[in-house]
């Protein structure tokens, strides 16, 4: 297990050069980050060239991007390059948005994995219920509405709250959901006060990302729990008159464990890269509106920074996937 | 269960034994067809889509007005005259939301098509020739999903050389450079899955008794490997049809998908994504025809997956 992990760890080191680099160039062909800035008012040779030099874009592709690399290593993740925004350090604004983006996606991923498992589960023993339908026509139906529909809807109705808030209670420090992130200076008052913040800043970004992955999680709960019901060691339990919870959760819930563990560790660390569409619409400055943002801004530097970082968690989640795979299920040997 | 569903030809029955022969085996994609078309939601889900193929193709078309009238009115409310209403610079929404979903639909079929192929190529390579081609594409396959694919999207829209390889005639059609990098990126999961497949069913008799026969590699892998994992291909196919098409609204939500003079059911909507509370129809109207795809496509999905499974014991062949 040891030798395992520490050789995939060693793999995935060369991938990430050649993703790493990769990368870069795909950045470097989605535009000169210093064009716009080029043709804004006529500027002198002197100063443009002054200027290339500064974001080192007055040397080719392969030296810049060892340039890059040389400096990352050691720690240095680089700076913004395009003027207006020049000088910022890439790496405190990647660290930023990771946590931003941790503290919304770490709940939310919970909730919908509880939620996920418990529907799926009641589902799969109660086959073809009403429950069943219900549940299945309504995990559909989520994960057939555009995300960003989703969260609009959700805003827009944050906001009618809101309204209706204050005209009932004639006070405006009663707008309790709030569609714009969390709030910069961190939560403050009274304990009451605190959690009537934190929840109306968390509510609808955790509603709008549960949804979705809720709605996923139950579906392979469901099937993996079929899949489990459905064999010969199960009905033998039941034949030896076994309690039907019994069988349910000591019997066959452990077995049906084994999918969704993989599933559930794959997307986090897929998510950690950021909720690209709820963090834009809820205004949440995390990874994924950073991505956004420095893509549109042609930031190379910082596009670099975030798929580093996020690539880490990918490769690392993807291990714990395997890892939890071959725990939870002693017939599979890693070697 | 009244079906012999047999692997090997029936022999021809002779005419006494036909006399008290009441049943006939079935062919295996008859009793695949049989089950899918006793599976009611799929079914459904099967007509819904088919219209809404209809209603964009032909609809669109046959429409009083064009999607290039305009000046028709400012927010005229649904009902009339235009039942879908009209948009903020008098554009009948029948004939864009039609548009629309023209351009969404063929996103979903060009990126279904080319998911689906790369995936079960390069899968099923890995797969069957092991060795140095599997760890290759397997190393490949990490380093799609470690690329973000917002940054492949956007270098894509940008490059001059992709704009001018998929101009149709003078205009540029950027819903075809779309469709080709969602399908670009979203092969990985199919490969993935391939592959798995493949590996056992590579050791399975049925392979090494072709393979002693002296069948090639292409004949062993094409006739004999994959027809075993159709199952998997068809439904993945399905069901990227409406990943497809959520995916794209995504990207036009963020200004990385279709961009005008293309137009999609998602850009519709984000185009009209502050009409929200004053003109709601502009949104909901093509909001509704992107869930209705979806779901439609999602439930087609579901019912072969079902009626491919020999193990689902509720719908009766």
């Amino acid at each position: 297990m040891f030798r395992y992990i520490i050789r995939r760890i060693l793999i995935s080191i060369p991938m990430l050069i050649v993703a790493s680099f990769l990368c870069f160039a795909l950045t470097s062909v989605m535009g000169d980050p210093l064009g716009e800035w080029k043709l804004q008012k006529p500027r002198t040779p002197a100063e443009i060239s002054a200027a290339y030099a500064r974001t080192g874009y007055d040397k080719p592709l392969i030296p810049r991007y060892v340039n890059w690399a040389e400096h990352f290593v050691q720690g240095d993740w680089g700076e913004t390059v395009t003027p207006g925004n020049a000088g910022e350090k890439v790496k405190p604004k990647v660290i930023d948005a990771f946590w931003t983006t941790s503290k919304l996606v770490i709940g939310s991923e919970i909730i919908a994995l509880i939620l996920g498992m418990l529907i799926g589960v009641i589902g799969a023993v109660r086959q073809y219920s009403i429950f069943d339908y219900g549940a299945t026509g309504f995990a559909f139906t989520m994960f057939s509405m555009p995300l960003f529909c989703i969260a609009l809807i959700l805003k827009n109705g944050g906001i009618q709250l809101n309204n209706w808030l204050e005209s009932v209670t004639g006070d405006a420090s009663n707008r309790w959901i709030v569609t714009s992130g969390p709030p910069v200076g961190g939560f403050t008052g009274g304990i009451g006060q605190q959690i009537f913040q934190y929840t109306g800043a968390y509510i609808l970004p955790t509603i709008c990302l549960v949804s979705v992955q809720f709605a996923l999680y139950s579906r392979f709960q469901r099937a993996s729990m079929l899949d489990v019901l459905n064999q010969d060691y199960v009905r033998t339990a039941q034949a030896k008159g076994i309690s039907q919870a019994r069988v349910v959760f000591k019997h066959a819930y452990r077995n049906a464990l084994i999918p969704i563990a993989t599933v559930a560790s794959l997307n986090f660390g897929a998510l950690v890269g950021g909720a690209v569409i709820t963090e834009t619409v809820f205004g949440w400055s995390g990874m994924g509106k950073l991505l956004v943002d420095s893509i549109t801004k042609l930031e190379p530097y910082m596009v670099l920074g975030l798929m580093m970082s996020t690539a880490v968690f990918v490769v690392l989640f993807n291990l714990i996937a395997d890892v939890l795979y071959a725990f939870l299920d002693p017939r599979i040997r890693l070697d | 269960m009244t079906d012999v569903i047999s692997p090997v030809a029936q022999p021809p029955a002779s005419p006494e034994a036909s006399q008290f022969d009441t049943t006939t085996a079935r062919k295996q994609w008859q009793v695949i067809l049989r089950r899918f078309f006793r599976h009611k939601a799929a079914v459904f889900g099967m007509i819904v889509f088919v219209a809404l193929v209809l209603l964009a193709f032909i609809g669109g078309s046959v429409w009083k007005y064009s999607y290039t009238d305009l000046n028709l009115g400012r927010y005229v409310t649904p009902g009339g005259d235009h039942p879908f209403g009209t948009g903020h610079i008098g554009e009948d929404m029948f004939a864009q939301v039609m548009r629309g979903m023209q351009f969404s639909l063929q996103i979903a079929m060009v990126v279904a098509v080319i998911a689906t192929g790369l995936g079960v190529v390069l899968g099923a390579l890995a797969g069957y020739l092991r060795g140095w081609v599997d760890a290759l594409i397997s190393r490949f396959i990490d380093l799609m999903l470690v690329l973000p694919a917002l940054v492949i999207a956007a270098a894509m829209t940008r490059s001059t050389f992709l704009l001018e390889a998929t101009k149709t005639g003078s205009q540029g059609s950027n819903w075809l450079l779309v469709a080709l990098y969602i399908g670009f990126t979203s092969w990985m999961s199919v490969a993935r899955t391939i592959r798995g497949m493949v590996l056992s069913l590579r050791e399975k008799e049925f392979v090494e008794a072709a393979r002693a026969l002296g069948a090639p590699t292409r004949r062993i892998v094409f006739k004999h490997i994959l027809p075993n994992t159709i199952d998997v291909i068809i439904v993945n196919a399905t069901l990227a049809i409406a990943q497809a098409v959520l995916l794209e609204a995504a990207l036009s939500f963020i200004g990385l998908g279709v961009q005008t003079p293309d137009t999609s059911l998602g850009l519709l909507i984000s185009q009209n994504k502050n009409e929200f509370t004053i003109h709601p129809w502009l949104f909901f109207i093509p909001f509704v025809f992107i869930v209705l795809i979806s779901l439609s496509v999602n439930f087609i999905g579901d019912g072969l997956r079902d009626a491919f499974d020999p193990r689902q014991k509720r719908v009766k062949a």
